[in-house]
């Protein structure tokens, strides 16, 4: 479950990337302080290993449907949060710049959903808790379940949050949120299954494979992932009331700088010309047009609709120009190839 | 990415890394000045409100200037886009049935839903392409360069090139093994979790092997990973001209969106339009 670059807004990227970004410095000042030789290369051919695993598919048992793992809590129990938070990341960076999965910006919504979520907020707060120190297998494998859920819960809940926030998208947000919870619910199941028979099978064969040092709970960890929670809720509470009721930071910006919400004409002479245009042709007689003109007047900015004739027939002559645009260098590079 | 086979990634961005070894004007600016330019087109064009349809149009411009003078094929811009469509159109298509306000263009009466859907397909195709762009200009190596003297701290850039290092052998390995497994497999028998889970398990327990064997090789050789340098670069005038002229020029058609003030003009000049429409 990617953000893509195009459903997220300049505010809501922003923040993530802030948020993200203050994590992975968190998590790369405390490896570096470990100063481990053996986690570099470790840490290097996980994230291999993690960008091939998750595109190798399984068949999702009782739907015949094929899913795929996402690691990030497999990660955090083998690796330790800190590791693992890098590990995703890297893995995440690499997908957005060569596969435009997730984008650059999005790219701070995606490494909190996937990254922060399971490392920085699941494991401390729900897996070390419910694990122990020295856990039985069955008692790993309970955590594991139960970690899972809550990190497939707590993931797809903050793509709908910044989806919302963002409002690129008209879905309201309990019908997303509806969509979203319960395949989630069916996902996270897999995943904790998945990662609990990994894990298993793996300290089975090298008991000796952990790098989270056991018994270093590190009480700190719990503090920030619980800092985290906590401005997590609150940022989501506050977008949600935001995005309703203002334009986002760079339209807020540009109204103060220009003291109109959008620069693009002036609608009112537009909206003459649209209701001299109607009144000739009556094609539609009995359509009250002041009223439809009132009512899109109040639910949306009162740029967007005023100058759509105009927008049309600026766009077309945009159209136009681009396709010569291109014609002309494209001539030019054949005939530089040429000489 | 879960429609693609783990082949297909290995060749497509071993492509990308080809085209990213072009030598174009383009290819030698400095990455910082490619990063930036990206980054600032992305932010533009996602700043529009979420009906901008026209006003979206003129920012075409970077990418077709872009992917013609770098000499970049065009079919590795649009595979990327079908692999990133169907999750936004999912998204869009909602517009269409929860946003149904009725909007005049001309003589006809539209759905506002259609013109969000619309404006996300083309902020989805821009944002794409400029990513792209900037990695099959650039390549790996020198976008991770250029992040780091953006700040990205040093942990990340170490793990970024050492995973960038092992991704074609792990995934590699990884493609035979998955391969294997699907020529036993009969149908949907022997492609459950259970047998994946085992199938993980060896690779991951393979991979850490070869993590072992990477640590020795490093410790014999006296020292830590030795992280590549990019090659020397330099933000020259060439540098700050790229920067400031397309900086400068998205910024301007951000504030002033080019389509509408031409279609204004137009209509304006010729009543006559009124008429024919």
């Amino acid at each position: 479950m990617h953000m893509a670059d195009a459903l997220v807004s300049p505010a809501v990227g922003g923040t993530l990337w802030a948020v993200s970004a203050g994590a992975v410095a968190h998590a790369s000042a405390r490896l570096q302080q470990e100063a481990d030789t053996r986690k570099a290369p470790l840490m290097g051919v996980m994230g291999a290993f993690l960008f091939a695993a998750q595109m190798i598919n399984f068949t999702i048992p009782a739907t015949g449907s094929s899913g795929h793992l996402g690691g990030g809590l497999l990660l955090a129990v083998l690796l330790g949060p800190q590791a693992a938070l890098l590990v995703i990341t890297s893995v995440l960076m690499v997908q957005a710049l060569f596969f435009a999965d997730g984008g650059l910006l999005a790219l701070g919504c995606n490494i909190f959903n996937m990254g922060v979520i399971p490392a920085y907020l699941v494991y401390p707060l729900v897996y070390r808790p419910l694990a122990g120190s020295y856990p039985t297998t069955g008692r790993r494998n309970i955590a594991i379940m139960v970690a899972a859920l809550i990190a497939l819960q707590l993931g797809p809940f903050s793509v709908v949050l910044e989806t919302v926030a963002s409002g690129i998208t008209a879905l309201p947000f309990s019908t997303f949120l509806r969509l979203m919870q319960p395949i989630h619910l069916a996902i996270g199941l897999v995943e904790g299954a998945v990662t609990a028979a990994v894990v298993s099978f793996v300290l089975q064969a090298r008991p000796d494979m952990r790098l989270d040092a056991i018994g270093k709970t590190n009480g700190s960890l719990r503090g920030l992932a619980l800092a985290f929670l906590v401005a997590a809720l609150l940022i989501g509470g506050g977008f949600s009331l935001l995005a309703s009721k203002n334009p986002d930071g760079l339209e807020w910006a540009m109204q103060k700088i220009t003291g109109s919400e959008e620069l693009a004409g002036q609608p009112s002479a537009t909206h003459r010309l649209l209701a001299q245009i109607q009144e000739r042709s009556a094609f539609l007689p009995d359509y009250n047009f002041k009223k439809t003109e009132s009512a899109a007047a109040q639910q949306l900015p009162p740029s967007s609709f005023g100058t759509s004739l105009a927008g049309m027939i600026g766009g077309l002559l945009t159209l136009i120009l681009l396709t010569v645009t291109g014609m002309v260098l494209k001539r030019r590079r054949v005939a530089g190839q040429g000489s | 990415m879960a429609l693609l086979s783990l082949e297909g990634v290995i060749s497509d961005i071993r492509q990308l890394e080809e085209l990213a070894g072009i030598k174009s004007p383009l290819h030698q600016l400095d990455p910082r000045a490619k990063l930036l330019v990206t980054l600032l087109f992305i932010v533009l064009v996602i700043s529009w409100e979420r009906y901008a349809v026209a006003a979206l149009l003129p920012f075409f411009l970077y990418p077709l200037v872009m992917t013609l003078s770098a000499e970049l094929p065009l079919s590795v811009v649009l595979k990327r886009v079908a692999l990133v469509l169907p999750f936004v159109l999912l998204l869009g298509g909602a517009n269409l049935f929860f946003d149904r306000t009725p909007v005049l263009v001309g003589n006809w009466v539209c759905q506002a839903g259609w013109f969000s859907l619309l404006s996300l397909v083309l902020r989805a195709v821009l944002t794409i392409a400029a990513a792209v762009i900037l990695i099959a200009t650039t390549g790996f190596h020198d976008v991770c360069h250029a992040l780091q003297h953006f700040g990205m701290p040093q942990a990340l850039v170490t793990q970024l090139q050492l995973m960038y290092r092992y991704l074609f052998v792990l995934a590699e390995e990884a493609a035979m093994t998955a391969r294997a497994r699907r020529l036993r497999s009969f149908g949907n028998k022997g492609m459950e979790w259970r047998p994946f889970a085992a199938l993980l398990a060896h690779l991951l327990l393979r991979s850490w092997e070869r993590a072992e064997r990477i640590h020795s090789a490093m410790l014999a050789r006296g020292g830590g990973w030795q992280i590549r340098q990019g090659k020397g670069w330099h933000f020259g005038r060439r540098e700050v001209l790229f920067v400031s002229a397309w900086g400068g020029g998205l910024v301007l058609l951000r504030l002033v969106s080019v389509p509408h003030l031409a279609g204004e003009l137009l209509t304006r000049l010729l009543p006559v339009s009124g008429r024919l429409l």
